[in-house]
């Protein structure tokens, strides 16, 4: 059910890009890359702001074949830029009626009062953008690119040119718009955790290529690119709401690994939560520790093992039960324990989880 | 000493009338120099501003060949029944355009070049058409250029006076403009006249340039997109 299939080929100055996508019609998919992997490139193609070689087709709808192409202002997109860039000559209302007044009234599925009220924009319609905070601004563009009724939403790194105040504001917002909508999203971003936090689905860019593209765990699992990103490498899992200790005010998950104890959540037993794990906050023993005050302790096996920078080592591990799993927790420790533990692959080991981070 | 009014509002009524079609000339001329990446842009530009570097008295004369009863538009211009335009007011209009054409399109041009690709694109993210994102997005975000655009369009054609003489001539209510209403009474040595109006053109161009300084000073502030 993969409903945009796409080859852009592009090539400005020095730089081409020759991507191959199949992306899921449904939930986020970043485009993930260092600077100059050419992942903006490609979301600006897909918007048709940037000239290409190829076919482009979105929920069965050809937006280039070697026939046509379709004008920007004629593909159902929304688009946030990586700066706000709304209109100076418009006030905030006038910048979200914008695009709204040029769809059809009959094709609006939505409104002006929900748009801003998803984004918090009530006290500011008034407002000029001049007078306007970075996060204020970011969220009017949202709301603006929203309603236009996009069939596909299109973000170059939102968050990037913000502070890091005005990152967590956000954050919030765009979590919501999947349960607000479904309206499949192409997210780019070269932020790891940001990633993690908001995609369902990944495509890892470098130099203008396609290195891997798949569901998230997968491809967050990828040694080569964990390695690249010691320092933010992080795990993902899908789990369900076990239980609820009321009296210590903590919930109990259930993940492929075993039981994970998180703060009380005011989910019902049974309900789906996305959690991430940072794998700096993931040590190891050969035995299991009694006395320990970290709740959470996996069994699990080493998989793969791979230096980082600065006497680190990255693990790859899986749960003793499944083979090398799809959703694998990735634990970031000293070379020196690493030896001392005498850990190779295969190893049997207890992984400790310190942090956890909910996502949905 | 009777003041002679007429020179005076022949001049704002040429003026005005030459700024409203130098808009509308000017205007597409900036917008596709400013958006082109053609090989024409430069030579194009050149063109336009050949008025700034030419002395008035060349672009006089072949615009009276070009209007005259021998010239390619003379002769349009009789065979629609419109005699020539040579020495009529008409036909300083025609000059003026040409002859202040520079000062209209090179602050458009400025001010579109300055807008940059970002709001249009986002306009065009937004559904907006190209038409649709000149009217209600280049046009009003560019309106500091427009404002100095027409103001320097006003004022050099109030100050021409070559072009004037050599297309105009010195038909009293019909051709004869301030510049050359001066130039006579000096040549009759009427001091108190020529004076009365070259002060009088003195003081008016300082409050235009002033006001378009203000204006600019005012706009300037403003980022055009944020």
């Amino acid at each position: 059910m993969s409903t945009i299939t796409a080859h852009v080929r592009a090539r400005l100055g020095d730089f081409a890009l020759d991507v191959e996508l199949e992306l899921p019609g449904r939930g986020v998919t970043a485009l993930f890359g260092h600077s100059g992997s050419g992942k903006t490139t490609l979301l600006r193609a897909i918007a048709g702001l940037e000239r290409f070689e190829g076919h482009l087709k979105v929920n069965g709808e050809s937006w280039q074949n070697t026939d046509k192409t379709l004008a920007v202002h004629k593909r159902p997109i929304g688009y946030v830029f990586q700066e706000a860039s709304l209109f100076a000559h418009l006030n905030v209302e006038q910048n979200l009626a914008f695009g709204l007044r040029r769809v059809p009234a009959a094709s609006r599925r939505i409104e002006m009062q929900q748009a801003v009220e998803w984004l918090g924009l009530t006290h500011l319609l008034r407002r000029a953008p001049a007078r306007l905070s970075g996060g204020e601004r970011q969220r009017v563009a949202i709301a603006r690119a929203l309603l236009t009724t996009p069939e596909l939403l299109l973000m170059d790194e939102p968050l990037a040119a913000l502070d890091e105040q005005s990152k967590q504001e956000i954050l919030p917002y765009l979590e919501r718009l999947h349960e607000h909508l479904a309206i499949p999203v192409l997210y780019v971003s070269h932020s790891l955790s940001e990633v993690a936090r908001l995609a369902d689905h990944m495509v890892w860019l470098e130099s203008g290529r396609v290195r891997q593209q798949g569901p998230l765990q997968e491809v967050l699992g990828n040694m080569k690119l964990a390695t690249q990103h010691g320092e933010e490498a992080v795990s993902v899992m899908d789990t369900t709401v076990a239980e609820h200790d009321k009296h210590y005010h903590l919930t109990a998950l259930d993940s492929r690994f075993g039981r994970l104890w998180v703060r009380q959540l005011e989910r019902v037993i049974g309900t789906a939560v996305r959690v991430s794990i940072p794998a700096r906050d993931v040590s190891l023993s050969l035995e299991r520790e009694q006395n320990s005050s970290i709740l959470n302790v996996w069994e699990a096996e080493v998989v793969e093992i791979s230096s980082l920078e600065h006497g680190q080592v990255l693990l790859k591990l899986c749960c003793p039960q499944q083979q090398a799993g799809k959703e694998p927790l990735l634990c970031r420790i000293t070379q020196r324990s690493c030896d001392q533990l005498g850990l190779v692959p295969g190893s049997r080991v207890f992984a400790r989880i310190k942090s956890v981070g909910l996502l949905e | 000493m009777e003041f002679d009014w007429q020179p005076v509002w022949l001049t704002l009524k040429l003026a005005s009338l030459t700024t409203v079609f130098l808009l509308l000339v000017g205007t597409p001329i900036a917008w596709w120099l400013s958006q082109t990446r053609s090989w024409l842009k430069q030579p194009i530009s050149a063109v336009v501003a050949l008025p700034i570097v030419l002395p008035p008295t060349v672009m006089g004369f072949y615009l009276l060949i070009m209007l005259g009863p021998n010239g390619p538009v003379g002769e349009l211009t009789q065979a629609l029944g419109l005699g020539t335009l040579a020495f009529t007011f008409t036909g300083l209009v025609v000059g003026s355009v040409f002859y202040s054409l520079p000062f209209v399109v090179q602050p458009l041009q400025n001010a579109f070049e300055a807008l940059g690709q970002r709001p249009l694109e986002v306009a065009a993210t937004l559904r907006a058409s190209p038409w649709d994102r000149f009217l209600h997005v280049a046009i009003p975000l560019a309106r500091p250029g427009f404002l100095t655009a027409m103001v320097l369009g006003f004022a050099h054609t109030v100050g021409e006076f070559g072009v004037v003489l050599m297309i105009g001539g010195n038909i009293p209510g019909e051709t004869k403009v301030l510049s050359v209403a001066i130039y006579d009474h000096v040549e009759t040595l009427e001091y108190g006249q020529a004076h009365l109006l070259s002060a009088g053109m003195i003081a008016f161009s300082f409050l235009i340039l002033l006001s378009l300084y203000l204006i600019n000073g005012r706009f300037g502030r403003n980022g055009h997109v944020t």
